[in-house]
């Protein structure tokens, strides 16, 4: 399939504060954030005609949001397939405006998970949950979030004997990448971290045990947060403020808890391929690699099902010169520090589109050498169940 | 039956999906369905086939046996009926007859050392009290 370039990120904006206080709404983050990104853009509030919203935010949706910032867009779309929710929605946008259904498209993010102490990671399932099959056939073993993605890391150990300390060269890299980055910095002082420093093997290995085999270091933080990404026809791209980022490659997959089923394999395995066969590029031209660092094992599967490496080799490759911006074997992973040390306010699928489009106009604060092309892949859902994978490649102008 | 213990978040009905399924565990059965079409195993259980979407579907009970697909070990569960019990291990059982519920593996000393994917188990029930549901859960075979 040759590439095309029809839609571009054009502007983009990542709201400054991990802990906002109770004075402070996800709708107004999201609000505050489309501003700053239009601003970034150089367009305006009324050029907006296609809005992307999760609808997991305080109960309003793609109708609710566009009332509520003032727009009256061409396209709706809610898709809300957690994490990942993000890449679907730039994807969909960008095959929207391909088709000339709209010219500038919207995506928002805005979560005080923190402020709110939602326990996402231990707090389990509530008794009280709807009625449906996925309640009643998980939540009286007392699964926990953390637990369902340290299954598919115990698992991964088993098949392929990979180590602690591999793993942990995921936790290392993206904190590297966090002490250069001053809001990451300020996020992990704010969220009262101990040890603000870059990491060592032991430092991980031996961090507190949360759910085995995933140690506290392998855990992604939760912070308030939120974001905004603008997306823009060719022709709009040709006069906006900074130069276009361009989405090249898309590809979208699920995967399910399924008897017999591989649960190492992420349905990054159907969504990565597609995508690179979209962009006609291969893993091993990707300069910037924006993986969704939930934990340490979400990162390890994406790699390895994305063909970065071959399936459960993934321990071999973070540990043999990758990961780190300044290595040249390329490609850097989360050179904003991450989920795991910088964002992660429950939906973190915007920020990877945010650092990817940063790199690539040669903006962060771990910056690639020459960055050409980017990639941004998603986890939503849960990895050890039911969970979606979005992959959205991008390359500089 | 012990009425001092906080239960387990409990199936809400109605849900009538998972209701035979749980309506089945009174009696200690392990229940699971398969198609009159295609001969697919389904599970978790539902109204019609994942594989080929007939209506048309049968319930077997299990023999309880299989092996451990893999296992977590909860350090720490806000839940009121897991916060105290120290760690617990939450697993993916592969059943004999071919489909993979989630569980608990009980019955161990350590639950890190003592549990490995592969390990032979079998079914055992946590009860939920006098004509309440029961829970099924697997100890080592
Ligand atoms: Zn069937």
């Amino acid at each position: 399939m040759a590439q095309t370039r029809d839609a571009a990120i054009v502007g983009i904006h990542e709201y400054p504060s991990r802990v906002v206080g109770s004075g402070v709404s996800a709708l107004q983050i999201k609000a505050a954030s489309a501003a700053k990104a239009l601003e970034d853009a150089g367009l305006s509030w009324s050029d907006v005609d296609a809005v992307y919203d999760t609808g997991s935010h305080q109960n309003i949706g793609g109708l609710g949001i566009s009332e509520y910032l003032g727009i009256k867009p061409k396209i709706i779309d809610s898709t809300s397939v957690g994490g990942t929710s993000y890449e679907f929605h730039a994807n969909h946008a960008a095959a929207m405006i391909a088709a000339g259904k709209c010219n500038v498209a919207l995506l928002t993010y805005g979560s005080t998970a923190h402020s709110d102490r939602r326990a996402i990671g231990t707090g389990g399932y509530a008794s009280s949950g709807p009625n449906n099959p996925h309640n009643n056939m998980e939540a009286p073993w007392g699964m926990t979030l953390i637990s369902n993605y340290g299954m598919v890391k115990a698992r991964h150990m088993h098949q392929y004997g990979t180590t602690n300390e591999q793993f942990a060269a995921i936790s290392i890299a993206t904190r590297k990448h966090a002490m250069r980055n001053p809001e990451a910095v300020k996020a992990m002082t704010e969220l009262e971290f101990v040890g603000i420093r870059e990491l060592t093997v032991e430092d991980v290995v031996d961090s507190r045990m949360v759910a085995w085999p995933l140690r506290l270091l392998e855990c992604c933080m939760i912070s308030d947060g939120g974001g905004a990404v603008v997306i823009a026809s060719k022709e709009v791209a040709r006069n906006t403020a900074k130069k276009p980022v361009w989405i090249i490659g898309t590809g979208e997959a699920t995967k399910y808890r399924e008897n017999g089923g591989d649960i190492t394999v992420s349905a990054g395995g159907q969504s990565g391929p597609r995508a690179f066969a979209d962009a006609g590029v291969s893993p091993s031209e990707i300069d910037s690699l924006m993986v969704y660092d939930s934990f340490s094992i979400t990162v390890m599967c994406l790699i390895e099902d994305l063909g970065f490496c071959a399936k459960g080799e993934g321990g071999d490759y973070v540990t043999q010169g990758h990961l780190v911006f300044d290595d040249p074997a390329g490609p850097a992973l989360n050179t904003d520090g991450g989920g795991l040390s910088s964002n992660h306010p429950g939906e973190r699928g915007i920020f990877l589109l945010l650092e990817a489009t940063r790199q690539l106009r040669g903006e962060s604060t771990s910056q690639i050498a020459d960055a050409k092309l980017g990639l941004a892949v998603g986890n939503g859902g849960q990895l050890g169940s039911r969970h979606a994978t979005g992959v959205t490649i991008l390359a500089a102008d | 039956m012990t009425t001092e213990k906080p239960l387990r978040p409990q199936p809400q009905f109605p849900e009538p999906d998972t209701e035979p399924f749980w309506e089945a565990t009174k009696d200690h059965e392990l229940k699971y369905q398969t198609c009159d079409k295609c001969g697919e195993v389904i599970f978790y259980p539902r109204a019609h086939c994942n594989a080929c979407g007939s209506l048309d579907t049968t319930w077997n009970v299990s023999k309880g046996e299989g092996e451990v697909y893999t296992f977590s070990v909860i350090m720490q569960s806000r839940h009121p009926a897991f916060k105290d019990i120290g760690p617990y291990a939450l697993a993916y059982v592969d059943l004999d007859e071919g489909f993979r519920i989630m569980t608990n593996v009980v019955g161990v000393d350590n639950p890190i050392d003592d549990i490995e994917c592969g390990m032979r188990v079998k079914l055992t029930w946590e009860d939920q009290g006098e004509g309440n549901i029961a829970i099924p859960v697997f100890e080592p075979a």
